[in-house]
């Protein structure tokens, strides 16, 4: 499609001999939040890490804001303005609070300043000097989420950001996430909690197998739960 | 037990540890950034460090260039060398075992200081010391390059754990030590990172053969007379532990000096002693962190 921002074309991916990403084609427009879900293994962390480029090997094509990516690097690839969250938030044990934060460098004009993070996201401002390991999971993905924000990244990949927690927390990351929709970042988001995806998001991509199977808008989700708890497995 | 020992004997083998302890500390160092940061077991810090001492010796005989210019020349030098060395041997085997990297480097002690003892022999070459005379403390007699050697190698050891454990490049560092993946995926250039983590650590090997080159004969086994306690030093303070090779090399040095005083037979055990005890008790040793254990 040629208005996407991010526009996946036959996307296969290795990890060692082991292939896990069979020919995805998907793509996400500017503003959009896009969803991918499915069931466990289907595939759908493995789409983040290759758009990122943090996997064995890759072929097809991933073009984003008119660049192609498949062949670069990963510190390149972030450098055109693409950010990651990983599933396991990757928090930095020795660091701590403030230094995670404020580990990723501004690499374009428009990221978000500290001291604004730190009001979007005010449960970090108490704990700036803690060891970044020792906050709660919810805080922990507030930090996660918090520091991809300064780097200047408008297209954020958020990989399952309520997975382990509370659903208080959830709750919470939830209005963080529809904030940053508001505040004009595209997000491509992977969400096992269908409940949690279809509050936030404006489509759902559909993984099964490394491959694509469907695609719906939220109205068509709620319209046809029957057939995505069948994909799903629940 | 001890009626021979004065309390000049003791004191001068305290400053002769101290002294040692620098360059222990300081090898130590540049080693525990290099296994640290980059998880290569680098076994030819010992013949780096041997280089830095030859350049510094031919700074001096071919271009003229004094020890103080030699301070600064000869640790670029050889850190240009172990990017080299990087480049080309040791960077296909970074995605594999450590033991395979360890392999590597011990290959490169073989062709460096075989090289250097086909073109310079192995009877070791004088270098005349830049700081002639000394000073009487009433319990010995020091010498002031010896005094330049603690005072400055502490200085270097303070400036790089400040750099790694208080700057936003130390920050890179030690999280890429723990997913570089992930800070690669913040735009920065990991690799380009590792490999001058692995030049700067060979350049502190480079340095600390300039510090040595006037109080130890510069000859191409200096520096494999130094690695095994240069190994167990770090072993003991924490493989990967900055704070604990620099402490351990302290300590060990004092620790060996006093055994000379106390019980001279065991003065080269002590040490080997000291680790299998700190082994026995502390298996990832004294100063290790969960971040900088493995």
């Amino acid at each position: 499609m040629s208005d996407a921002l991010l526009n996946v074309q036959n996307l296969e991916a290795w990890y060692g001999e082991s292939k896990a990403l069979h020919g995805m084609n998907f793509d996400v427009r500017p503003g959009e939040l896009v969803t991918l879900i499915g069931r466990n293994g289907a595939g759908k962390s493995t789409t983040l890490r290759s758009i990122m480029g943090i996997v064995g090997k890759r072929t097809g094509s991933i073009r984003f804001d008119g660049q192609e990516l498949i062949n670069r690097r990963t510190f390149q690839i972030a450098r055109t303005g693409i950010a990651y969250c990983p599933e396991e938030r990757a928090i930095f044990s020795s660091l701590n609070v403030a230094e995670n934060l404020t580990l990723p460098p501004v690499l374009k004009a428009g990221g978000i300043a500290d001291d604004a993070l730190l009001r979007q996201f005010p449960n970090l401002q108490r704990r700036l000097k803690s060891q970044g390991t020792k906050l709660s999971g919810g805080e922990q993905q507030m930090l996660a989420i918090a520091r991809i924000l300064r780097t200047g990244a408008r297209f954020l990949l958020l990989d399952e950001p309520s997975e382990g927690l509370a659903p208080v927390v959830v709750k919470e990351i939830g209005e963080q996430i529809k904030a940053l929709k508001t505040q004009g970042f595209t997000i491509l988001l992977v969400e096992q909690n269908l409940s949690f995806a279809r509050k936030v998001a404006d489509r759902h991509v559909v993984v099964e197998n490394g491959v694509v199977v469907d695609t719906l808008t939220n109205s068509e989700l709620e319209a046809d739960m029957a057939r995505v708890k069948t994909y799903l497995g629940v | 037990m001890f009626d021979h020992i004065s309390i000049q004997l003791l004191l001068g083998q305290l400053l002769i540890g101290l002294i040692n302890g620098s360059f222990y500390a300081m090898l130590s160092l540049g080693l525990a950034i290099i296994f640290g940061l980059i998880h290569v077991v680098n076994f030819a810090h010992g013949a780096q460090y041997m280089l830095g001492a030859f350049v510094a010796l031919l700074l001096l005989n071919h271009l003229g260039i004094p020890y103080w210019g030699a301070l600064f020349i000869a640790p670029v030098v050889v850190g240009a060398v172990g990017l080299l060395m990087e480049q080309t041997i040791l960077k296909p085997l970074r995605h594999l075992d450590h033991l395979y990297s360890l392999l590597a480097t011990f290959a490169a002690v073989l062709i460096m200081e075989g090289l250097m003892r086909l073109e310079f022999g192995s009877t070791g070459l004088p270098y005349a010391s830049p700081l002639p005379g000394g000073i009487n403390l009433g319990f010995m007699f020091l010498p002031w390059y010896r005094g330049w050697v603690v005072v400055f190698s502490l200085v270097v050891c303070i400036a790089t754990w400040l750099l790694i454990e208080k700057t936003k490049l130390g920050a890179y560092l030690r999280a890429a030590n723990e997913r570089p993946e992930i800070v690669e995926s913040f735009g920065i250039n990991v690799p380009r990172m590792m490999s001058l983590t692995y030049a700067f650590g060979v350049g502190l090997a480079g340095l600390g053969g300039v510090l040595a080159a006037p109080i130890y004969q510069v000859s191409p086994s200096m520096g494999s007379n130094l690695m095994i306690v240069i190994f167990a030093v770090v072993v003991i303070g924490g493989m990967g532990s900055i704070l604990g090779a620099i402490l351990t090399g302290y300590l060990i040095g004092i620790v060996e000096g006093l055994t000379k005083v106390f019980y001279p037979e065991a003065s080269n055990l002590a040490i080997f002693v000291i680790m299998i005890v700190a082994l026995i008790l502390r298996p990832n040793g004294l100063f290790s962190s969960p971040e900088s254990s493995r």
